[in-house]
């Protein structure tokens, strides 16, 4: 049976044009800049410092707290220089230069490509061999994934989700990932249930991509606790609570997190990465990135390293096309816009779409003629029209009352309004500026 | 035809004798003994409700006057000294003493001198472009032009100029009110001391990045290069986070700074222009 | 382009404009205009041209000259209201009449509250029930279908079902009595009646309706109430007594009861946001629209219910909230 979230969503047109290209390794990169904060949380402290010589999967900055993770070297090299350059916000944050000489890998790591399906690994060993892999959530959050794989206290994790989903229009690296790297993607999910503890987990993927559900469907024989869950193709399926709605039915409470319903989200090129890290102790220092674009002459996915300047990539699939207005780092909906083609590929990072000039602008906006779109296709049941009014008057209490901070930011609002109306930038306004009141208010 | 009419008087006066009994009641029951000098106080306030006190509106400002037994800290930036005197008079209270401040936009990074890099497309909000990225320009401290402040401002003592692209202050309708410096997602707008015919100088950059990076996006950022300290005979300049920032209060504006700073980022205001030019060697 | 364009995201825009929502309900409106110029021949097209030209003109001059704002004439939404207004009135008004209703629909139902958007009451409503209530004897004599195709204000006039209906029963006569006059079901069905040019096609306008809850240009949610709502409330009068209460189907059949319910209270300026307040506002217009058909002094009441209804919206809407994700407290 195909199952799917009940409340609102859209059809954005799917745009996976890069879904057939097998995945490439990207040629290593003269330079690359790695950012001391890639994850959601707090920076991590650089360890090198300039003309220090570093090897393929050596620490070099570490974790500064809780909520933190590792950074690894993704080349054999020297560091080139430690300081502020601009990431693809375009404020400067701590970024660790290596000019790249050879590929050397640091010893113990095994690089090969042979699958390791026994696992040895107990709860702890996984979850430490995560944390100090640097693993975070590759779906976009970026969240470290070392404390996603400890249940709390006093909660009971029943079911782990993966996410295979991929809803995003254009993204294909997830897609590529299960198909290519199925077998380790199962092994990963095992590993991760034997840190969550739970005898149960479904991959939850949309049926645009039958090859993959069809693919993994195959290989469930050896893992009878795993389960193929294929979804409608609607957007935001990915989304964590429309995926937990959607696989097991349960709504996660407002404000809560998921745990609170017993289940654990995980994003498949996570769950890949966890199988590295634990059975071939190799770091987060690559990751499958999807590069597209219509007017790209060869769309891609590359296994690339993290630091590499998305420019190297885009050159790779063919080179910037003529009259390229945007280049958009992650999907087209939730994906962020880059000022520069100078900014290096994060862990975050799971697509570059190029996108033509004409179609980078915004239609112009209009008054509001209250069709009540976004209200419908709302996926957590807000009225974006009201937030919109009332984030743009600066009636902070409103925004909080009518549940702002629910917003997940998927952008279905700003995509379905007939007006051109940027609900979503005024309502995330609304959120920031609501959820400083909150912290105000704690203390 | 005379029953009617006699009926619906009688109706409608019985009607109305209930419901003024009923209010008079209610007016009875709910009746808040209040200071009868808040009333007194608040007809003295302008009624701007700027919140440039620190209160949300006139009347909370009048009730914490009243309240408070020592008011030098209260102050209301829109009124007069003389009014305010009549208010402390009115309470038999001391005034505290307030420098007259007016606001100062610390951004002189005109299209000119700061090239764009990018071009925004989003909802025309400073906060929102602010929240997302750095903006058009390559500098992430300067100003994003979407006149947010003009928005703020009660008074229509700030502007847009649409050549420069900056807001401009206009200092006669200035009541340091303050609401601007908190509109600003970027924090350009500081409230500066008055001085004398509105004469002023300051730096009008807050970029805290090194001096190469900071010139490289605009040619007249504070490149901290530290000259205007070094030449400033009251203290009255320091450097911190590779920018420079001249104190109001300890300034004398003896205008020996400004021509030392080699991007101009220093700027003089309101003053007559130099008879002539002093010895430019050394 | 050597800059790179940035702006939050999404990055993807859907297909929906003002204008092609507001066109996809003249389309919608097409075959129930076909039906009237079928039946009431050239004076439908008369009124029609009239009443779009002069809503348009309007639209521009007061955008133009009174607020000074960009004329905004071709998102069409003053064609749809110049349709719609057209729509509920008798193809034999005179010229000047159509005209002052087009001023006071544009000028005084949508434009004094700041144009598309922001006006609580439905423009075309606002029209028509200004031209009926000060120019009753013209609003309420309506050709007759067929015979007065070549005809316009000179063609020969006749009562509306709903018209006959509340006079007979006034009269003392029965419905089994008065439904012998009146025409067989198909013929109302297929709009063969006197009544306003576009009202009187039940199968067009809901052939209209069909297409614009299929392109999503409206939810099914507000035709929906309205119509189950006459149904019910009506089924039960009937039931009680059939001998002085018409039967649902008439009541669904005649008036402008299928012109009001799929194309005017669906209007989005004028209606509410979620479907729950749809359902409220709904029910009203339909309760609202059987009480004054049955017990009130006029024949007809769709278009006052829509009215009394649209000014309940903001009300609705503040306080009928959708159900939010994770809200109510589930699984225990």
């Amino acid at each position: 049976m195909i199952k799917t979230f009940p409340r609102g969503g859209i059809h954005p047109p799917e745009d996976k044009i890069s879904a057939g290209s097998p995945i490439r390794e990207l040629p290593l990169p003269k330079t690359v800049n790695i950012p001391a904060g890639q994850h959601l949380g707090a920076q991590a402290d650089p360890l090198v410092k300039k003309g220090d010589k570093v090897k393929t999967g050596q620490l070099i900055a570490k974790s500064s707290g809780f909520v933190s993770a590792n950074i690894h070297s993704s080349v054999t090299g020297t560091v080139a220089k430690v300081d502020l350059i601009m990431d693809s916000s375009g404020y400067r944050r701590m970024t660790i230069s290596i000019n790249s000489e050879k590929d050397e890998w640091l010893e113990g790591i095994d690089t090969s490509n042979t699958l390791r399906k026994n696992i040895t690994a107990k709860k702890e060993e996984i979850i430490e061999k995560t944390r100090e892999a640097g693993i975070v959530g590759l779906g976009g959050a970026t969240f470290p994934t070392h404390i996603k794989l400890s249940v709390p206290k006093g909660k009971k994790a029943e079911v782990l989700i993966i996410n295979g989903a991929e809803c995003e229009p254009c993204l294909t690296s997830d897609h590529r990932l299960m198909l290519e790297r199925g077998e380790e993607l199962m092994v990963g999910i095992r590993l991760i249930m034997t840190a969550l503890g739970v005898n149960k987990a479904v991959i939850g993927i949309e049926n645009n991509k039958p090859d993959a559900i069809s693919h993994l469907q195959s290989l469930i024989g050896d893992y009878p606790e795993i389960e193929v869950q294929p979804l409608t193709v609607k957007y935001p399926q990915g989304a964590e609570k429309q995926l937990i709605k959607a696989i097991t039915g349960r709504e996660v409470p407002s404000g809560k997190l998921p745990i609170e319903v017993g289940a654990v989200v995980h994003n498949a090129g996570t769950a890949f990465a966890v199988y590295e890290a634990v059975q071939k102790k190799k770091p987060l220092i690559e990751r499958y990135v999807t590069v597209t674009g219509k007017n790209l002459s060869t769309p891609s996915n590359f296994l690339v390293r993290i630091g590499t300047p998305v420019a190297e990539l885009i050159e790779a699939a063919g080179g910037l096309p003529e009259g390229t207005g945007k280049v958009v780092n992650g999907g087209p909906m939730m994906g962020k816009a880059l000022n520069s083609l100078d900014v290096p590929v994060t862990k975050g990072t799971s697509g570059i779409l190029v996108i033509p000039e004409e179609k980078s602008f915004r239609k112009p906006a209009l008054n509001c003629i209250r069709c009540a779109k976004c209200v419908s296709i709302c996926p957590m049941g807000l009225e974006p029209y009201l937030l919109r009014a009332a984030s743009e008057h600066k009636k902070w209490d409103m925004v909080e009352a009518e549940r702002g901070m629910d917003c997940m930011e998927c952008g279905s609002c700003s995509y379905i309004c007939p007006s051109g109306i940027p609900l979503l930038d005024f309502i995330r306004l609304g959120k920031s500026t609501v959820s400083k009141i909150i912290r105000s208010r704690k203390q | 035809m005379s029953d009617i009419i006699i009926n619906s008087i009688i109706i409608v006066s019985a009607m109305g004798l209930a419901a003024a009994l009923i209010l008079f009641l209610v007016a009875k029951k709910f009746h808040v003994v209040e200071d009868p000098r808040i009333e007194q106080v608040e007809e003295e306030l302008p009624a701007a409700n700027c919140g440039g006190c620190g209160y949300p509106g006139c009347r909370a400002f009048a009730e914490a006057l009243v309240k408070s037994e020592d008011i030098s800290d209260l102050n209301c930036p829109v009124s007069s000294s003389a009014d305010m005197e009549k208010i402390a008079s009115i309470l038999g209270k001391e005034l505290g003493q307030q420098d007259p401040l007016v606001a100062v936009v610390g951004c002189a990074g005109t299209p000119d001198h700061r090239p764009k890099t990018n071009v925004y497309d989003g909802a025309r909000s400073c906060t929102i472009e602010s929240s997302l990225y750095t903006g058009e320009s390559g500098c992430p401290y300067g100003c994003l032009g979407f006149g947010e402040c003009v928005e703020a401002c009660n008074f229509d003592a700030i502007h847009m100029n649409p050549e420069t692209n900056l807001p401009e202050v206009n200092d006669d309708n200035c009541t340091a009110c303050n609401a601007c410096v908190v509109a600003c997602p970027r924090d350009i707008i500081e409230l500066r001391k008055k001085n004398k015919k509105d004469r002023k100088i300051y730096v009008s950059c807050i970029n805290r990045e090194k001096g190469a990076v900071a010139r490289k996006n605009c040619k007249v950022a504070c490149i901290g290069c530290g000259k205007c300290v070094k030449v400033c005979p009251y203290e009255a300049i320091t450097l911190e986070n590779n920018l420079a920032y001249i104190d109001a209060k300890k300034c004398r504006l003896c205008r020996k700074c400004a021509p030392e700073c080699p991007t101009n980022a220093i700027l003089e205001v309101n003053f007559p222009a130099k008879k002539k030019k002093e010895a430019t060697a050394g | 382009m050597d800059k790179l364009i940035v702006s939050p995201s999404p990055h993807y825009y859907g297909d929906y404009t003002v204008k092609k929502l507001m066109y996809g309900v003249v389309y919608a409106l097409l075959p129930a205009f076909l039906v009237s110029v079928y039946f009431f021949g050239i004076g439908a097209l008369i009124v029609t041209a009239i009443s779009i030209v002069s809503c348009l003109a309007f639209e521009y001059l007061i955008q133009k000259y009174l607020m000074k704002t960009e004329p905004s004439v071709t998102n069409g939404s003053a064609l749809v209201t110049g349709l719609l207004l057209a729509f509920n009135l008798p193809t034999n008004l005179p010229w000047w009449i159509i005209v002052i209703g087009a001023l006071v629909a544009i000028g005084v139902g949508k434009m004094t509250f700041g144009g598309l958007g922001n006006n609580p009451f439905n423009p075309a409503l606002v029209g028509r029930v200004f031209l009926f209530i000060s120019f009753p004897v013209q609003m309420t004599s309506w050709p007759t279908p067929v015979a007065s195709r070549l005809q316009y204000t000179d063609a020969v006039t006749g009562p509306t079902p709903l018209g006959i209906m509340k006079e007979g029963l006034s009269a003392q006569e029965t419905v089994p009595q008065l439904m012998e006059q009146l025409p067989g079901y198909m013929d109302l069905f297929l709009g063969y009646m006197h009544g306003s040019m576009g009202e009187i096609s039940a199968l067009a306008l809901i052939a209209g309706g069909i297409y614009m809850v299929f392109r999503k240009i409206i939810t099914w949610h507000i035709p929906a109430s309205i119509i189950l709502s006459v149904l019910v409330f009506t089924g039960i009068l009937w039931l009680i007594n059939p001998y002085d209460n018409a039967d649902p189907l008439f009541h669904l059949l005649t008036g402008g009861l299928m012109l009001g319910a799929i194309y005017m209270a669906t209007d989005y300026v004028t209606s509410p946001m979620t479907p729950k307040g749809m359902w409220i506002f709904g029910i009203g217009i339909g309760v609202i629209t059987v009480a004054i058909r049955v017990f009130g002094a006029y024949p007809e009441g769709v278009s006052f219910a829509i009215l009394i209804m649209n000014a309940f919206v903001p009300l609705i809407n503040k306080y009928v909230k959708p159900d939010g994700f994770g809200e109510e407290v589930k699984n225990g």
